[in-house]
């Protein structure tokens, strides 16, 4: 039986950042905690924040179930996590930027060619292109797990568009609407001008030729997309327009947008759509969702784009053992964040300790993401390893594995009281002229007892991060 | 503003006014069903069919009108774009696309409304068709209602007033013509008690009762009514109204904007129009035929709008 670290006590006693949140609870009984459940519940379905999972009917519009118990860390915790995301965002494009130039990490034998260059994710379309400030990922989402009171991991990097800043953002609203008490009685780092800063970044990388100032939209699928509430909440907090490919075209070298006072100039355009569809010219020819001659417009210095088409590859799971490595490469320096140890099923020493410790280990599909396509052996059935077997044995290379993380707990509220549930760590990394971090993120938690996938799509929801002041 | 905004912020309106339509309508419907039947006369059921202008898609799905097919119909079946459940929904959907273009309170508006519907919904069948119908009348008003005490007064404000008022006057021609359809086989009702009976009910359907008794006393007849919902600015659904209105916030849009458009000619030579128009001449044309033409040119009108401003060509 493995013992997980639990966030709130040490043994009997209390941690510190908890000190204030054992009194709250306990005067906190079961149906006032029910009462303040269903108001959330119906704030957050009156405000409309809600997402869609992908093809499985049912309700459009689930809410993403909300915790009400806080994640807390100290101000010295939080001090470390900030300068190890801090330091992993920069390699991470210094890395792209290197592979879509020299490749001095390659010929420096660091990283295999293959890996990069036949990566699925790698735009040959941008090769020998420098966005402006040199920045390709300008939105880092570091997943970070906890397994000690000092033990933080890299569980994966997400370069393009990490999705879900709405619900740190507004987990943090209804925490303060609902108990402004514990905001006068802890000091709580505020987060709330994530996306000022947000807009600010993305002005700072605007292209050569814009001679103003650069106006700044964001492309979104549509309202059909799971994550539309997040992209018209964040076009609202900036006040930039919200855009879909239809209202964008291009013309004498620049990119417009419709408006009923005729064409207006778009200087700098935050996608919140995968690479793949941004231009049919350019990529896939079926896509209905992008813009026509954007990439002619982005490699001649007309439009920024942001993440950058090409970021994909820095984020991929093979590519994600190397982080490390980029770190000492590019920067000279330690990684102050670990990776979690990650056997590669394409690799023959791996592969056979992978499929003879299959009931140990979790796998993953190296570019499966929201825990779809995913193993996690101690949890799983029999039927369902050996299942999994083939697979892996039929596409080595597209699988790696990693222990089954002792994933850190904090309490949380399920319906016979308290009970503590395993969670990970999503923070949202700014880069732009400047590297930016506000002090919180979000914090996913597992909801039924025991598992440790804390996916929106696989019964996870969200809790409030907080982060003390000195 | 983007060119898709405008185009969102116009259907919210339309929506939300086509979903009171399709209420009146039923209320009238309802009202008209009350009344003694005369022997002979063609079902009154019908002639809400043909003046709601979508009869086609009912007689497909149904066959012979009868009362419960018809509140469905109305009501609730999405096969109806015009229902009260589908015009909610889609005014609602296009509130999402734009959240950022309303208010807190304009948005929760209309999310209440979809929510409720919901629930209304899941307990289909045990509810009476008056309540459905003030429940819509209520849920407009609210609409309307935080849109007028909280929107910024800019460019999207005009677009959302456009589509209300192109919408209602839409909307009063129709009720105004299911009267007509229903006198139509048997002209000697005509200046009967029947027929003083019925117009009072369509009054009671627009609202207007009270306010028709307010500007004009007496004896309800067709010219006093026509002349009420057609012709007099006073009154808030008149045809002269709502063009009227739209004109205005065309003008408007015209300054912000600093350039003219079609769709704001257009709208200036139709309230030319019913401004030379007296209740004789009305009549003269016939008033089934007038009114038919008027739904004509609020279409074109319609189209007209959406080159001018919606569609991002220019």
């Amino acid at each position: 039986m493995t013992t997980y670290f639990n966030e709130m006590y040490d043994g009997a006693s209390v941690r510190a950042p908890y000190a204030r949140l054992g009194d709250w609870t306990a005067a906190m009984p079961a149906d006032r905690r029910l009462e303040k459940q269903a108001e959330a519940e119906a704030l957050f379905r009156r405000i409309g924040i809600t997402f869609a999972v992908y093809g499985e009917g049912g309700d459009p519009d689930r809410l993403i179930p909300f915790d009400m118990f806080p994640r807390v860390f100290t101000n010295s915790e939080w001090g470390k996590l900030e300068r190890g995301i801090k330091q992993r965002a920069r390699a991470l494009n210094a890395f792209l930027v290197d592979v879509y130039g020299r490749a001095e990490i390659v010929r420096a034998g660091r990283i295999p060619a293959k890996l990069v260059f036949q990566n699925e994710a790698y735009e040959r379309a941008v090769a020998g292109f420098i966005p402006p400030k040199g920045v390709y990922s300008h939105i880092v989402g570091i997943d970070i797990v906890r397994t000690g009171p000092t033990d933080f991991f890299v569980l994966e990097d997400n370069c393009r568009t990490p999705s879900g800043v709405s619900y740190m953002l507004e987990s943090r609203e209804m925490m303060m609407r609902m108990f402004p008490e514990l905001f006068r009685e802890n000091r709580i780092e505020p987060v709330d001008r994530y996306p000022e800063v947000l807009r600010r970044t993305l002005a700072s990388v605007a292209p050569a030729k814009c001679d103003r100032e650069p106006t700044v939209v964001i492309l979104t699928p549509g309202h059909f997309n799971s994550a539309y509430y997040e992209h018209s909440f964040l076009a609202d907090l900036m006040g930039v327009e919200l855009v879909e490919g239809a209202d964008l075209f291009v013309d004498g070298g620049f990119v417009w947008m419709r408006t009923t006072e005729g064409p207006k100039r778009v200087d700098v355009i935050y996608r919140r759509i995968d690479d793949a569809f941004i231009d049919p010219l350019c990529f896939r020819p079926d896509s209905m969702l992008g813009v026509p001659g954007l990439m002619d417009v982005y490699r001649s210095g007309g439009v920024s784009i942001c993440s950058a088409p090409g970021a994909g590859v820095a984020d991929d799971k093979a590519i994600y053992t190397y982080v490390p490595e980029m770190v000492r490469f590019y920067l000279g320096e330690e990684p102050i964040l670990q990776n979690v140890p990650t056997w590669k099923c394409g690799a023959a020493d791996d592969l056979k300790h992978v499929l003879a410790n299959l009931g140990d280990l979790v796998v993953k599909e190296v570019h499966g993401s929201g825990g779809y396509g995913m193993l996690v052996g101690p949890k799983s059935t029999k039927a369902e390893i050996e299942e999994f077997r083939e697979r892996i044995k039929a596409d080595p290379e597209n699988y790696i594995a990693q222990p089954t993380l002792a994933l850190s707990t904090t309490p949380t509220f399920v319906e016979e009281g308290i009970a503590p549930r395993h969670v990970d760590l999503r923070p949202y990394c700014l880069v732009g002229e400047r590297i930016e971090l506000v002090p919180g993120g979000l914090t996913r938690v597992a909801l039924r007892e025991g598992s440790l996938v804390v996916n929106s799509s696989q019964g996870g929801g969200v809790k409030d991060t907080w982060v003390l002041a000195e | 503003m983007l060119s898709r905004t405008a185009d969102n912020l116009y259907w919210i309106a339309r929506y939300m006014e086509r979903a009171e339509t399709a209420a009146r309508l039923l209320e009238v419907g309802a009202r008209i069903s009350l009344l003694p039947s005369a022997s002979g006369y063609r079902s009154d059921w019908d002639s809400l069919l043909r003046a709601s202008g979508n009869g086609a898609g009912y007689t497909e799905k149904y066959g012979v009108p009868d009362q419960k097919n018809i509140e469905s119909w109305f009501f609730f079946d999405r096969d109806n774009p015009n229902s009260v459940a589908s015009c909610i929904t889609a005014a609602r959907e296009n509130g999402r696309i734009v959240r950022t273009a309303l208010t807190t309170q304009v948005w929760d508006a209309l999310n209440t409304a979809f929510q409720e519907l919901r629930q209304i919904e899941a307990r289909r069948g045990v509810q009476e068709l008056s309540r459905l119908t003030d429940w819509v009348m209520r849920h407009s008003a609210m609409v309307r209602g935080s849109i007028d005490a909280t929107l910024l007064r800019n460019d999207g404000y005009n677009f959302l007033n456009i589509g209300y008022y192109l919408e209602r006057g839409d909307s009063t021609a129709r009720l105004m013509d299911v009267k007509y359809y229903v006198l139509l086989p048997q002209v000697d009702f005509v200046g009967s008690g029947l027929d003083n009976d019925q117009w009072s009910m369509l009054l009671r359907a627009l609202g207007s009762h009270r306010a028709f008794h307010w500007a004009y006393g007496g004896e309800i007849t067709a010219a006093k009514i026509a002349h009420f919902l057609i012709l007099n600015p006073q009154s808030p659904r008149a045809l002269i109204t709502c063009v009227a209105g739209m004109a205005n916030h065309m003008g408007r849009l015209a300054k912000y904007y600093g350039r003219e458009t079609p769709a704001q000619a257009a709208a200036q030579a139709l309230l030319s129009e019913i401004e030379r128009q007296t209740v004789e001449t009305i009549f003269d044309e016939g008033l089934h035929e007038f009114l038919l033409r008027f739904v004509g040119i609020s279409a074109r009108l319609g189209a007209i709008i959406h080159d001018s401003y919606l569609s991002g060509d220019m």
